[in-house]
């Protein structure tokens, strides 16, 4: 299996190919010049996990929508699930920035917190 | 006549951080005149992650960096409008603005900062043909439907242009329910940052064609698709490469423009490569008492960029104010002048007495380089150089130069790219 990428640790962008080593128990990567780089390829091969930001329907406040996000990154593969739960929540205003808007999302252990103050108008 | 020390004109993240840092260094009478319905600016709809790293060492949304400066603003009792247009500020700093609740007025200030940001580069200015149906939206217009006002724009998207807000909203329609089935950018690369190549784009699967460019919009009520095609290296179409997407929608990312109508109209010289004001070292434009900061003087990639940059606006401001500065206070004066590779440098001019221990110039090259040089020249001998492993046009490259380098020395400063022996 091989796979590959760019890596995003700094500006450089070197292209990354991972592949597994021939008695499968770890990964090889070339292309990157630094350790870093090798760190963040077996972290997206093994582990991939985004910050995922996005907003949801408040009533009472001066905007419809309110931006929430993640408090800590989540696995990848729940990045569609998530969108739909978050999709089924409505909050009131008011809010303030940082507060739990839904706790341990699918499970995870990561809270969705508010990404800004909103005032009930 | 109302007068304060200070009017910040904008009141977005360059407005925000001149004015708080312009009361820490003492002026007490500050106004910020926002035309928007609240403070913030464009931050309220980037609502990603990734703003912050540099200036609050942590990675916060849009809201939560514009958030903390609000709160900065409001505990310090900083005055400010919102709702209200700026209609036109003379050189003699006297600004006119209106607004629903008081009509037109006149405000006097002793300093004026220029903070209006920048606006989109539109579809008007590309001269696409075709009929102009619904569905062309610049893409931080679409930005602002889907994530402040809470519309949905379309359902199979075309993005025109790999700029960072293109990219983002690649990703947003994409987690919102969208397809976006191309991004098309006419360059050979894209002024998009890696990052948001990788985790916008590559993260969905979505391609980036490099070297096309959308030749025709099909559709005259709703946007019902688009031909793509592929361009030479002149940027012209090349015949035969024609592909056609069913869309019906269509988000452009071409650049943005600084904001600069009441500058010119207040006489300010413009840089014709940064379509911004010309400031020098105190980010002071051609006018006494009027500076500027933010993307109304260059279009930044990073709002902990026009953070840093405007403080020190705010600081000049302040320090100009406090002083009560004669007419003839800049002293001596270098120029900067972009040479081979770079695009532009700002600040276009120093003021030799008035900057503390260095000088930060900033600047965009032309071209992707790796493994190059940016040397920096006076009166043509080479005073610094810096090597990079990677430049490109759409990350700032940011140069001190020790004022012990030039001191005494009444020349002109450049920057150019050099290339190492041997590599392109």
């Amino acid at each position: 299996m091989t796979r590959e990428m760019v890596c995003i640790v700094c500006p450089m962008g070197c292209r990354l190919t991972v592949t597994a080593t021939e008695d499968d128990t770890g990964l090889s990567v070339i292309g990157n010049q630094c350790k870093r780089g090798e760190a963040y390829a077996i972290e997206e091969m093994t582990n991939p996990t985004r910050m995922l930001p996005t907003t949801m329907v408040i009533r009472g406040g001066l905007l419809k929508r309110l931006p929430v996000r993640t408090e800590k990154p989540i696995p990848k593969e729940l990045i569609f699930e998530a969108m739909k739960k978050i999709d089924d929540v409505i909050v009131e205003a008011p809010i303030k920035r940082g507060e739990v808007v839904i706790s341990n999302l699918l499970g995870t252990g990561v809270n969705v917190i508010a990404s800004r103050s909103m005032k009930h108008i | 006549m109302t007068q304060y020390d200070i009017v910040v004109i904008g009141g977005g993240p360059a407005g925000l951080a001149a004015a708080v840092e312009a009361r820490k260094q003492g002026v007490h009478s500050i106004l910020v005149i926002e035309r928007d319905r609240e403070l913030g600016g464009i931050l309220q709809q980037c609502i990603h992650n990734g703003f912050g790293l540099r200036v609050f060492n942590e990675e916060l949304t849009g809201p939560e960096y514009a958030e903390r400066f609000i709160d900065e603003l409001e505990t310090m009792g900083i005055e400010y409008l919102l709702d209200t247009m700026v209609l036109e500020i003379t050189k003699e700093r006297q600004i006119i603005i209106s607004n629903a609740a008081k009509g037109i007025q006149v405000i006097k200030a002793k300093a004026v900062i220029l903070a209006m940001g920048c606006r989109e580069r539109t579809r008007g200015a590309l001269a696409i043909p075709g009929y102009r149906p619904a569905g062309v939206f610049n893409a931080g217009t679409a930005q602002r439907y889907i994530n402040v006002e809470g519309y949905m724009v379309g359902k199979r998207v075309v993005i025109l242009g790999s700029g960072d807000i293109g990219l983002i909203m690649a990703r947003r329609m994409t987690l919102e329910g969208a397809q976006v089935l191309a991004v098309a950018e006419i360059m050979p690369f894209s002024g998009g940052l890696t990052r948001n190549i990788v985790q916008c784009l590559d993260d969905y699967n979505i391609p980036l064609m490099l070297s096309h460019t959308i030749t025709a919009i099909k559709g005259r009520d709703r946007v019902e698709g688009v031909v793509i095609q592929k361009v030479d290296h002149k940027m012209q179409p090349i015949p035969g490469t024609e592909i056609e997407y069913k869309c019906d929608t269509i988000l452009l990312s071409v650049g943005l423009i600084p904001e600069n109508e009441l500058s010119r109209k207040a006489g300010i010289a413009i840089d014709s490569v940064t379509n911004g004001p010309v400031v020098d070292s105190n980010m002071e434009t051609t006018a006494p008492g009027i500076f500027a900061c933010g993307n109304v003087v260059h279009v930044h990639d990073l709002v902990d960029f026009v953070t840093e940059e405007s403080r020190h606006a705010g600081n000049a401001a302040a320090k100009y104010v406090l002083a009560d500065a004669c007419t003839d206070h800049k002293g001596m004066v270098i120029c900067t002048k972009a040479e081979t590779g770079v695009g532009y440098i700002v600040p276009q001019q120093i003021n030799v007495d008035s900057i503390e221990e260095k000088v930060a110039l900033f600047m965009r090259v032309r071209n992707v380089y790796h493994n190059a040089s940016l040397s920096v020249k006076l009166g043509g001998v080479e005073i610094k150089r810096v090597r990079h492993r990677h430049l490109a046009p759409g990350e700032m490259a940011r140069i001190d130069v020790d004022k012990k380098l030039f001191e005494g020395m009444q020349a002109e400063m450049t920057v150019s790219v050099v290339l190492e022996e041997g590599k392109a």
